[in-house]
């Protein structure tokens, strides 16, 4: 069972791993921490509770808080799409608004069409490393060797917090084995 | 059927949101209205059946709003996605 106590305090710590701060209105985190728990009882993971989940993991991957949008959102806007994660001025300012959407919309259009469909062929693509344009590509970050295995390359390094620029590809490499 | 409604003293608009249960902007959403004394209608799209959800999207795709929560139509008519007050207030003569 995950408890609203759980959900806080990972947040809380996350946030303080990476400089941010918490909704500072009190009973919006409140709102946004219970809907974390709910989709984390409904799903198995914490699936963004303003954004609508799918509930397959590969599909949702991108929205399991912290989000991939998250870090690009509170450098741009001072707050991620929930605002569960802020910057330091609007945690000073103590005031939060809504900020558009980072993620495309296709992803999210998924959860509309037939949900067995998606799976299928997301479990086709993973397995795809050829095909640039549709499958999952190795990307590596130049400045300190992360490697990641996604449709597109992150907006920041998880690692070294290095730009979306600094990514290159190494799809090719595995088609022919190396050498 | 996913719909509720919440009774209030203004009803002369036809208020319908589409939300999820578990999103903050949405609830800001509802609560504006609820403190306004707008009845309304809403469905949380997050615990729809699939059925509903699908009609949903194609609601959302025919008049092209940008997918996103909460979403709120004022006599079938106005579209006004995401927690606006302003837009709410305008559209609803408040
Ligand atoms: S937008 Fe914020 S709350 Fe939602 S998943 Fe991303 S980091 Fe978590």
């Amino acid at each position: 069972m995950t408890t609203l106590e759980m959900v806080r305090r990972r947040a809380e710590l996350d946030a303080k791993a990476n400089g941010y701060f918490l909704n500072p209105d009190s009973e919006f985190l409140e709102n946004i921490l219970e809907g974390l728990r709910v989709n984390e009882e409904r799903f198995g993971y914490p699936a963004c509770p303003c954004r609508i989940a799918v509930g397959s993991f590969e599909l949702d991957r991108d929205i399991i808080c912290p989000c991939d949008y998250r870090d690009p959102d509170v450098q741009d806007y001072g707050a991620c799409y929930c605002c569960l994660y802020v910057d330091s001025a609007t945690y000073e300012k103590g005031e939060i608004h809504p900020i558009p959407e980072r993620r495309l919309p296709e992803k999210a259009l998924k959860v509309f069409s037939s949900i067995e469909e998606e799976e299928k062929k997301s479990q086709l693509m993973a397995g795809v490393v050829e095909d640039a344009r549709i499958g999952r590509i190795l990307f590596y970050c130049r400045q300190c060797g992360y490697v990641v295995f996604r449709e597109e390359p992150p907006y920041i390094c998880p690692i070294c917090r290095a730009k979306r620029e600094m990514f290159s590809e190494i799809g090719p490499l595995l088609e022919t084995g190396g050498t | 059927m996913t719909i509720k409604r919440v009774e209030g003293g203004r009803t002369d608009h036809k208020v319908f949101i589409y939300a999820l249960s578990t999103c903050g902007w949405c609830k800001r959403t509802k609560d504006f209205l609820k403190e306004k004394n707008v009845a309304y209608e809403y469905m949380d799209v997050d615990q729809a059946t699939r059925e509903e959800k699908r009609e949903v999207g194609e609601f959302l795709k025919e008049r092209n709003v940008p997918l996103g929560f909460p979403v709120t139509v004022i006599d079938d008519e106005t579209v006004i996605s995401g927690y606006k007050p302003e837009a709410l207030a305008e559209a609803l003569g408040l």
